[in-house]
């Protein structure tokens, strides 16, 4: 066909690989790392103990999973996005009916001593799997609502089993995910409309039914004040913390709140309560720079690559880190509600960290792969 | 190619669409950032100082009282305690059970301990044993390995050198109850103690001085983690009192066994040299709660130790009263020096008969006379004539029946009685009452601090108020000299009449109390004894010659006093001793008083200089 021509295929070795990794992002993520690094090392109560050296042990591990991912054509792991997705979906099943409670929820399972978070893995697969499809798909078929049945199916079936943990926020992250990429491969703009129209009434239906702990948590974020001691805390003491910090900061290792344990979760959920109280405002916009650049990085990636699947998956894990940054983030400053998301490869946590890594590696699989041939599969439909 | 053209340059569309809502997005949480780090950063610090900062108030040291040659009557002691912190034994009852072999625990300590450990938080020290002896010391330390979790403390507590001795005059401390802490929430800090009675209660405020702060960092669950700021606090006024020890120490000897009260005055400037009660009680029981057993007791005691008698106690002065009643008289002119009375034994007044005390009578007496022998008729004449309120008003100038300005808490004012009194009572003034009151009996009720103060102010002629007070925190309190005080607006001449009324009664042929004459020649001892019925003693048992109220049962004796000054010439020290159910005073108050009176006239403490309120302060340190 035209475009196949058109589309020139590169063959090269490992070594014409690696030239093509975009090393300048990889700085960027060792950079936000290293911010990690510095804010673990202060939670630790100016240790390297407990967080910070396994923080970047496994950065390392995960840096290595990330190149050797980008190795990989993009063209082999488009072949992948199914047998991930049915694995990712099964062992939500699994999460559902045998995981570990913590908090309240069952979120992971143990497999071989690591503790996987299904719901995070099925994220990136979830953006390759859509990605596959729209991939295939022409102008035309995105404009047939039959043809947005299945990925439709696709997103609401993984959010229903991670609702049912449960888990609001991923829930919520996962739904808009599916829906960014709907939204990137060119769905209708009224097709939004009438699916987030009816949102209020089912938000208002859905709050009924929520757990008492997420109620609790809406309802504290919307008056943290009436309840200080309780589940307001969390969002009161964080806003304490930032704001102590004031323009410049109470200086490292000099945040009384993070060091005196009032902030709670700062290894997680809230260390950038811990880097703004420390380092303050500039400190902080300092971060959100850098995490800034590396989404728009991503997105510029998907905006050179040169097939719709790599365009989709950069844009879908783009999305996915903005997603849990601006959550984040939001949560810390108390914006939004409390949600268990944490700052990517800054955070505390080992899977998330692998599967953070392992999303950037898909990435860069996108760029360094941004101009082969990729036939649309789909035409043959 | 057309297709993937539209859907490339929309995707490119929506793509950049995506980057600005996130830059957007972004850029809100930055502006949001702004407003909490920079906008409202004032509040939020302050808000984090508060949170991270605890300020402690630290006990100040509570202040100590003195006698007045600055010996320690009320101070405090280094108190050693056990203290188990649960986080550093992995098993708290383990280490009790080894702490019991070590130093006994009964199973009621044990059962509070666990109860306090699951309570606080596994860093905060339990109590476990309080006042530990130096032997019991050694014995943790050198069981220390096995003891883990267990340190000794040094607190302080109250002790009371002259104890039981000084027990009414010093009072005692007590836990602060739940309403004191509401009330002043510095009540709450570990080991304070108020002051529940005495002097102890009275300049409670002043000893307790200032509490120190601590400003500690201490982390969300209130670990300490650092003490940023230690201001120590200012301990409390040393108090100086006007009391003798060592007089009261011998005071409390002479009155033996006795169910008594003693005082002892400085007659020039009303300094209590001594208060003595007896029985007393062990004022240290209070620091850390009187056992129920104990309490019961001293409430059981129908002899009262809890009761400070002397201030508190109230009897019929019996003939101590007759020179109240002599002066009122003379004031009134309704008696004169010359007037004489004849008594036959008997007067009788309406349908009553009032009897004499010695049954044939005294013959034809003036006031000398009267009072040498208190004889009875000769004042239940002289109070019809003069009436019972001119008596009372006598009485109320020399301090009888009214609370005086002693510097102690609960003082009983007694009563004289008056017609308004009695009217207010709902019953007319009778005749009869007015010839009883000449005798001091009655509606009248004294204390034996009121009886010290009235022959105080008869010996010195001035308006003298006792005081305990000599000097407060370095500062010596004013009224230390006779001339502080107004006169007492009686003619000399009368007060002259009863002073020598008073030293016939010790001294002269006939007086009523040989008994009282002092054994040293230097000086002399003027006195009047006093009997106070408790009981109506029936014709029947008047007529019975055999009647003796030595012989009923103890609650029904009357009650035994003597008040006296001496030296007679210039008058120092006045004394009044009242022994409760002691029958007759000239047998058994009278020598109490001289034996007291000779003692303060030997020791002398008015004239022996009193170290300064500075040496006293620098003696304390």
């Amino acid at each position: 066909m035209m475009d196949r021509r058109l589309w020139r295929e590169t063959s090269f070795g490992v070594a014409g690989k690696l030239l093509q990794v975009n090393w300048l992002y990889v700085l960027m993520l060792c950079a936000l790392a290293g911010v990690g690094y510095v804010a673990l090392y202060s939670a630790g109560g100016g240790s390297p103990e407990p967080y910070a050296e396994r923080h970047v042990m496994r950065f390392a591990v995960g840096l290595l999973l990330m190149i050797g991912v980008a190795m990989v054509d993009i063209r082999f792991i488009q072949r992948l996005a199914w047998p991930a997705y049915i694995v990712c979906f099964a062992l939500l099943l699994v999460v559902a009916r045998y995981g570990h409670v913590g908090k309240g929820a069952q979120r992971w399972i143990e497999v071989g001593g690591l503790q996987v978070q299904p719901s995070e893995m099925m994220k990136i697969a979830l953006v390759l799997v859509l990605a596959s499809w729209f991939h295939r798909a022409s102008w035309e078929r995105i404009g047939n609502p039959l043809f947005l049945i299945p990925p439709l199916l696709v997103v609401l079936l993984p959010v229903g089993l991670i609702l049912k943990e449960p888990n609001l926020g991923t829930a919520l992250i996962t739904a808009m995910l599916g829906g960014i990429i709907f939204f990137a491969a060119g769905v209708r703009w009224w097709k939004f409309l009438l699916v987030t129209v009816p949102v209020p009434l089912i938000a208002q239906f859905a709050f009924a039914r929520l757990h008492g702990y997420q109620r609790a948590r809406i309802e504290t974020f919307l008056h943290p004040e009436s309840d200080p001691l309780g589940a307001g805390y969390n969002i009161i003491q964080s806003k304490i913390a930032l704001g102590s910090g004031g323009m410049w900061g109470k200086g490292f290792l000099q945040g009384t709140q993070g060091q005196l344990d009032f902030l709670p979760e700062k290894q997680t959920d809230f260390i950038f309560a811990l880097i703004g109280e420390q380092f303050g405002l500039i400190g902080g916009l300092a971060v959100m720079g850098l995490l800034a650049l590396i989404i728009l990085g991503g997105m510029l990636i998907a905006l050179r690559c040169r097939h719709q699947f790599g365009r989709l998956v950069a844009v879908g894990i783009s999305a996915n880190l903005f997603l849990y940054v601006f959550v984040n983030i939001a949560m810390v400053m108390g914006v939004i509600p409390v949600g268990g998301v944490p700052l990517p490869l800054v955070s505390h946590g080992g899977s998330a960290m692998i599967t953070v890594m392992l999303g950037f590696g898909v990435l860069m699989s996108v760029h360094v792969y941004r101009d082969v041939e990729f036939s649309a599969v789909g035409d043959r439909f | 190619m057309r297709r993937d053209t539209k859907r490339t340059g929309v995707f490119t569309r929506r793509a950049l669409l995506l980057m600005g809502g996130q830059v957007a997005l972004l850029g809100g949480l930055g502006a949001r950032l702004y407003q909490v780090q920079v906008a409202e950063a004032a509040r939020y610090r302050m808000l984090s100082d508060k949170n991270s900062v605890s300020a402690r108030m630290i006990a100040a040291p509570r202040g100590r009282i003195l006698d007045r040659f600055g010996t320690v009557v009320g101070g405090n002691r280094i108190n050693w305690s056990a203290v188990l912190i649960a986080e550093e034994t992995d098993n708290v009852e383990a280490t009790l059970e080894a702490f019991g072999q070590v130093v006994p625990l009964d199973d009621h300590e044990k059962a509070r301990i666990i109860r306090e450990v699951h309570r606080h938080r596994s860093f905060i020290p339990v109590l476990v044993k309080d006042f530990l002896d130096w032997d019991q010391m050694a014995r943790i330390e050198v069981n220390a390995p096995d003891l883990p979790g267990v340190a000794v403390d040094a607190g302080t507590t109250r002790v009371y050198p002259f104890g039981e001795q000084l027990a009414h005059i010093v009072g005692y401390v007590a836990p602060p109850t739940e309403a004191d802490v509401a009330a002043d929430p510095l009540l709450a800090l570990p080991g304070i103690r108020i002051g529940r009675a005495g002097v102890e209660k009275y300049h409670d405020l002043a000893l307790r001085g200032h509490a120190g702060v601590v400003q500690l960092e201490v982390n969300a669950v209130g670990r300490v983690i650092r003490e940023l700021d230690h201001q120590e606090g200012t301990p409390g006024e040393t108090i100086g009192l006007t009391i003798d020890a060592e007089l009261q120490h011998s005071v409390i000897g002479h009155l033996g066994n006795e169910s008594a009260s003693a005082v002892v005055l400085d007659c020039t400037n009303g300094e209590v040299l001594a208060m003595a009660t007896n029985p007393s009680f062990d004022p240290s029981l209070f620091n850390s709660g009187v056992p129920q057993a104990q309490w019961q007791e001293w409430i059981a005691d129908e002899r009262r130790p809890l009761l400070n008698k002397a201030t508190e106690g109230v009897y019929a002065p019996g003939s101590t009263f007759k020179m109240a009643v002599a002066m009122a008289a003379l004031e009134a002119k309704s008696l004169t020096p010359t007037d004489r009375i004849v008594c036959n034994g008997y007067i009788d007044v309406g349908n009553a008969r009032f009897h004499c005390w010695r049954k044939g009578g005294h013959g034809s007496l003036d006031l000398h006379g009267g009072l040498k022998n208190s004889c009875d008729v000769f004042f239940y004449e002289t109070a019809r004539r003069t009436g019972i309120d001119r008596i009372a008003a006598m009485a109320h100038r020399f301090g009888l029946g009214t609370k005086l300005d002693l510097d102690l808490p609960n003082q009983r004012a007694g009563l004289i009685p008056t017609r308004e009194w009695r009217r207010a009572q709902g019953h007319p003034w009778e005749i009869g009452d007015t010839i009883v009151s000449g005798i001091g009996q009655g509606y009248i009720q004294v204390t034996p601090l009121q009886l010290a103060t009235y022959v105080a102010r008869v010996a010195s002629g001035r308006a003298i108020q006792p005081h305990l007070t000599r000097a407060l925190g370095g500062e010596m309190q004013p009224d230390a000299d006779l001339l502080d005080w107004p006169l007492m607006d009686v003619t000399d001449k009368w007060l002259a009449l009863v002073r020598s009324g008073m030293f016939a009664v010790v001294n002269e042929p006939g007086g009523t109390a040989p008994a009282a004459r002092l054994p040293d020649p230097r000086w002399q001892l003027a006195g009047k004894t006093g009997s106070a019925q408790v009981m109506r003693v029936s014709r029947a048992e008047r007529e019975n010659t055999n009647f003796n109220s030595a012989n009923l049962p103890w609650k029904l004796r009357p009650h035994a006093l003597f008040v006296a000054f001496a030296p007679y010439d210039a008058p120092r020290y006045a004394v009044s001793v009242v022994v409760e159910h002691g029958n007759a005073g000239a047998d058994v108050a009278a020598p109490i008083a001289r034996d007291i009176m000779m003692d303060a006239l030997t020791r002398d403490p008015a004239n022996r200089t009193p170290p300064t309120p500075q040496q006293v302060a620098e003696k304390s340190q």
